[in-house]
């Protein structure tokens, strides 16, 4: 008989909480990369301002969780979850600022000819969302081998930085005027880069709900 | 059988220190089994908890470390338990010497009408004390111990039957003190008691840890997650009592339990 109804309800409204969290960074970055794209100046501005919601979202988790911790005693599973939880909320809250980041570089870029098309950032942008949205599935299923898996993933992330870089690289040292623009777009790759960083850190707190241990995994080259 | 039995064996925590073992213990009351093949190390100077869900055999499980339950008729004992590694309840086992070693305090405060002096000195006069000095020293002692002199030492020839709840339940285990034991047993001492007389008998026994060997059963979960160092899960299903499910060190059993039933017990999903 489940005596503990209530409490595992509340438990179960917060693990929602973290979802809407999560697709608001997500969608937060998707924007910045579109207004990067598309020279969307005006996007750029909404993800900026946006960002004090994520904010506030992200409190409001670690509202409720102290409420929980204080009042209900959580213990053994109950009490990983919300710790974890608390660590997410942490983790997505920083990949709402990375979109906030990009926003700002976009707004500096302004109407700067472009130095190249973009094809290895909206590529990398949507690795990272991708990998941020099945560690959320992984988090809600509590799918260990899932959260291994994205995180090994992290690499083929390192290795488009990489690209990125290198290619970034070759055109400063070819022409020296490029060096504003593509350090401006060396910002927004880094700033990917660490937005999937978060995501591997996410993996982690998934399997240690499930299994109780900490474990690194995948460690970043970065 | 077999399979639970190696199962416990194996998981049990390693222990260099250990105060009463019990192995392949059974207990029956008549034909009704109230322990099942329990096997467990409890070590000295730390505090152990037994939990579990009413009936499940705490109270039988902590009873056969005094041999309390040889005052319930028709009962019958197997397998092996041991106080410093040696059997308990072998014949040639003096149980006025063993209760002497492995005291008790109930789960009701059980002072004797009689005054708070003549509590605690009724132990050790038994045991042959009659120098009036000595039993003083004794008592000042004890209540000292038990953080509870400051509030009786000016009435000590006062009934004991006078003093609050918290301070009775301090004052029976100031009088099991007093007789100088080894081990002391504990069967829900705080389920009659405030929340702050409970943290003062929680803070008593942490200090007690020092120079004893607790064992506490309590039905208050976090009672068992505040005080204790190694903690005990027990179960019954339908009708059959006195599983030990799970054993380990409390911090292990709080935050991560291996058995799914540990699990479920204590995070209340099911009850
Ligand atoms: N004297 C007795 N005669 C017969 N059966 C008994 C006796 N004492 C206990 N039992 C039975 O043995 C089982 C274990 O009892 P025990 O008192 O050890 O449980 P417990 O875990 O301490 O329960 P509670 O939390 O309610 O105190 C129960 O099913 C109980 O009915
Ligand atoms: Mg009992």
């Amino acid at each position: 008989m489940e005596i503990r109804a209530d409490f595992h309800k509340r438990l179960h409204n917060i693990k929602d909480d973290v979802l809407v969290l999560g697709s608001m960074s997500g969608k937060a970055i998707l924007n910045s990369i579109d207004a990067l794209r598309n020279r969307n100046l005006e996007l750029a501005k909404q993800v900026i301002e946006g960002d004090h919601i994520i904010n506030q979202k992200r409190f409001e988790i670690e509202e409720k969780c102290i409420q929980l911790i204080a009042t209900q005693q959580p213990m053994a599973s109950d009490l990983r979850m919300i710790v974890s939880v608390l660590n997410i909320g942490t983790e997505l809250e920083r990949i709402g600022d990375y979109a906030l980041g990009i926003s700002r570089v976009v707004i500096m870029i302004g109407d700067e000819p472009p130095l190249k098309p973009l094809i290895d950032i909206p590529r990398m942008a949507e690795k990272t969302i991708d990998m941020l949205r099945r560690s959320l599935d992984a988090f809600i299923n509590q799918d260990v081998e899932g959260a291994r898996e994205i995180s090994a993933e992290d690499d083929s992330v390192d290795n488009l930085y990489d690209q990125i870089y290198r290619e970034l690289l070759t055109f400063m040292i070819e022409d020296p005027k490029t060096i504003t623009r593509a350090t401006r777009l060396m910002w927004v790759a880094h700033n990917l880069e660490r937005a999937a960083d978060r995501v591997t850190n996410i993996c982690e707190r998934v399997v240690f709900v499930i299994t109780g241990k900490m474990e690194e995994i995948g460690a970043s080259k970065y | 059988m077999e399979v639970t039995l190696n199962k416990n064996i194996e998981s049990l925590p390693y222990l260099d220190n250990v105060k009463l073992r019990t192995r392949m213990a059974n207990l029956y009351y008549n034909k009704f089994q109230a322990l099942r093949n329990v096997t467990l190390e409890i070590p000295s100077h730390a505090i152990t908890a037994i939990i579990g869900p009413s009936g499940c055999g705490k109270s039988s499980l902590l009873r056969l470390f005094n041999r309390m339950n040889d005052l319930i008729p028709n009962t019958r004992v197997t397998g092996d338990i041991e106080l410093d590694g040696k059997n308990i309840y072998e014949k040639s086992i003096d149980v006025v010497d063993l209760r002497k070693r492995v005291g008790m305090v109930f789960q009701k405060p059980n002072p004797f009408p009689m005054s708070i002096y003549d509590n605690i000195v009724f132990g050790p006069k038994q045991h042959g004390r009659t120098n009036r000095n000595e039993l003083n020293k004794i008592v000042e002692n004890v209540l000292r111990k038990s953080a509870l002199w400051d509030e009786v030492k000016d009435k000590l020839e006062q009934s004991a039957l006078a003093l609050s709840g918290g301070q009775q339940q301090r004052l029976c285990i100031a009088r099991v003190l007093a007789v100088e034991p080894e081990v002391i047993l504990m069967d829900e001492p705080c389920s009659a008691l405030d929340p702050v007389a409970t943290l003062k008998i929680e803070d008593l026994m942490r200090t007690l840890r020092e120079i004893y060997t607790i064992v506490i059963v309590t039905h208050n979960m976090q009672q068992a997650a505040r005080v204790s160092d190694m903690a005990a899960f027990m179960m019954m299903a339908g009708d059959r009592a006195g599983e030990l499910v799970e054993y380990g060190h409390t911090s292990q059993i709080f935050t991560n339990p291996r058995d799914k039933r540990t699990e479920d017990y204590i995070t209340g999903r099911f009850g």
